[in-house]
């Protein structure tokens, strides 16, 4: 691991910490709302007229977005991730039993996997997020439902390459039932490129899961998160920009944290494909 | 075969939805009868089967279906919003183009120096950024910042909507007035692309420049700016070709966000407003067209490789 992955990573568990401890130890409730008039939009590093310090600044109804900024990033980052995995984890399955049935089963998971991919992941996104109520939960299997494909095909080609080594034919010799060749020795091999794929889906997922909270589609307020943090914020622009800057150095700060975090893990075990970089919205 | 597939899940996806449309788009006073009339007006009372069938025999026939809201038909509505959205993409995708590769061949020709280090960091950091916030900045400063920095009055760019809305302009003001709307818009979708591009080209010229033929071409004696203007980018063009082609649909789709706050007429806030009031026909015609040009975008890449990479020919 090279020196700038290893900052990323002890960023990230920095930011994780951070993100479950403020919260806990804050002496205001990031929640609640007290004297608006008489805490609402201090700048940064400015004390309300109440005498209470502010590190970043309140928001319009006198919230300490330092406070809430990390209460969201436990939202933002737990989504982010969950939505990551949840993507790898089905894609792996789809992409595994694709590969090892063959056959109709396999035209039928890449055509539908074909056809999701050719929709930009955005529009997905909308479309499905348009069909549940908005909330964690919607945002959670909206990215798993949208981000599955991907990994599906890189996790396929890899069985289908699996398959044919020697120890697969020796285990299947030894009596070994279908389902456990598949599942103990040949997706345990083909699993470099979905990690590597899921790693770099956690910033991608964060990112993606704030513009929807941003477009009011994700996570509803009084819960923040970066996203509707920012478009809190985003009428304010003009005579309080603080208050939808902050969280998008946040956004940043995490997103860049993964991704250098996944650059490293891919340099070590795949080369770099135009694909991945387009699908970045 | 592929474009069936992806319009028969945009239906069964918006059909999905709960929520009846219907309800939404009568008037609040209405009574449950007038909800019905509505139902029966628009055929969204007829079974599914019958709905299917009837908007996939009108999308052969190229034809969209109307608007539940605006009561008139989708390809009028997409129609007024497709330029818009293809002016803004294409506009930041030749500006993404052009700035991505300039800074990735700068990298890679300064290659461990503290440019390098400080661009890539730079272009990191801003392909993380989501593309919003980098517009709300903008504004800030251009806003905020250029009244309280007491920057000249040209820097004071117009934030939102495609013109002036008193629109009294005709001929080049016209043309100006749009232009200075667009030029924050499009610097932001740029931006978040150029980041993209030039990380890839940045890995891809720092390849090339190390091979032999690069060598043999400077120990003929050429200048630096030719080696790399005819032997190098030449060479990393292909790769980067195809990647923008494959990004199009991505710049198009990123403009939701970009148009939301700048408030354009485009195709990203006709679809977020048609998701919000279950304007189905407006969503799965939005939708379609989006997949068109996903895939219209990849046939360009496939067809367009053989034309620049002569090594290629199929």
């Amino acid at each position: 691991m090279n020196r700038l992955a290893r900052f990323s990573a002890i960023l990230l568990a920095v930011l994780v910490g951070a993100v479950i401890l403020v919260p806990m130890l804050a002496a205001t409730d990031p929640l609640a709302i007290g004297d608006v008039l008489a805490t609402r939009l201090v700048p940064p590093g400015a004390s309300d007229r109440l005498g209470r310090f502010h590190l970043l600044g309140t928001d319009r109804f006198g919230r300490d977005l330092f406070v809430r900024m990390m209460l969201a990033g436990r939202i933002s980052l737990a989504v982010g991730m969950a939505g990551s995995v949840l993507a790898g984890v089905v894609g792996t399955v789809v992409g595994a039993v694709a590969a090892w049935r063959g056959g109709a089963v396999d035209r039928i998971a890449m055509a539908i996997s074909d056809a999701l991919l050719s929709i930009p992941r955005l529009i997905l996104l909308l479309l499905c997020a348009a069909l549940w109520r908005p909330g964690a939960a919607t945002v959670l299997a909206v990215l798993g439902a949208t981000g599955w494909m991907g990994v599906a095909r890189l996790v396929r080609g890899d069985v289908l390459g699996v398959r044919a080594q020697p120890y697969v034919s020796a285990a299947q010799a030894l009596g070994a039932s279908s389902r456990r060749v598949l599942w103990r020795h040949v997706v345990p091999n083909a699993l470099g490129p979905a990690i590597v794929a899921t790693t770099l889906g956690v910033g991608n997922a964060i990112l993606l899961e704030s513009g929807l909270s941003f477009l009011g589609l994700g996570i509803q307020p009084p819960a923040p998160s970066w996203g509707n943090m920012i478009a809190g914020g985003r009428d304010l622009i003009v005579t309080a920009p603080w208050v939808a800057i902050a969280p998008g150095l946040a956004l940043i700060v995490t997103v860049l944290a993964c991704t250098l975090l996944g650059d490293s893990l891919r340099d070590r075990l795949a080369g770099e494909r135009p694909r991945d970089l387009a699908e970045r919205a | 075969m592929l474009i069936w597939l992806v319009v028969t899940l945009t239906f069964v996806l918006v059909r999905l939805a709960p929520g009846d449309a219907a309800a939404i788009l009568v008037s609040p006073t209405a009574t449950p009868e007038d909800a019905a009339r509505l139902r029966a007006e628009l055929a969204l009372d007829a079974p599914v089967v019958v709905q299917y069938a009837k908007w996939m025999g009108g999308l052969l026939r190229g034809d969209l279906g109307e608007s539940f809201t605006q009561r008139r038909p989708v390809s009028a509505v997409l129609g007024e919003a497709i330029p818009v959205s293809l002016g803004l993409g294409l506009s930041s995708l030749l500006l993404t183009f052009v700035v991505g590769v300039a800074i990735g061949t700068l990298q890679a020709a300064r290659r461990g120096t503290v440019v390098d280090t400080a661009l890539t960091f730079a272009t990191t950091a801003v392909y993380a950024a989501p593309s919003y916030w980098l517009a709300l900045s903008l504004i800030a400063v251009f806003t905020y910042g250029a009244t309280v920095w007491g920057l000249p009055a040209a820097f004071r760019l117009p934030a939102f909507g495609l013109r002036d809305p008193a629109g009294t302009e005709v001929g080049w003001a016209a043309v100006v007035d749009v232009v200075r709307h667009a030029i924050l818009p499009v610097t932001v979708l740029a931006a978040v692309g150029a980041a993209g591009i030039a990380r890839y080209a940045r890995s891809t010229v720092a390849d090339l420049a190390g091979a032999e033929w690069v060598r043999t071409a400077r120990a003929k004696g050429l200048r630096s700016g030719v080696v790399y203007g005819r032997h190098v980018l030449a060479n990393a063009l292909p790769p980067l070709v195809v990647l923008l082609a494959l990004s199009l649909p991505g710049v198009v789709a990123g403009s939701v966000f970009v148009e939301s706050v700048f408030a354009w007429p485009g195709m990203g806030r006709v679809m977020v407003g048609a998701i919000a009031s279950r304007d189905y026909p407006v969503v799965m015609g939005a939708t379609v067209l989006y997949a068109a040009l996903v895939i219209l975008a990849n046939l360009a890449a496939d067809l367009a490789l053989p034309l620049i990479d002569p090594r290629r020919d199929s």
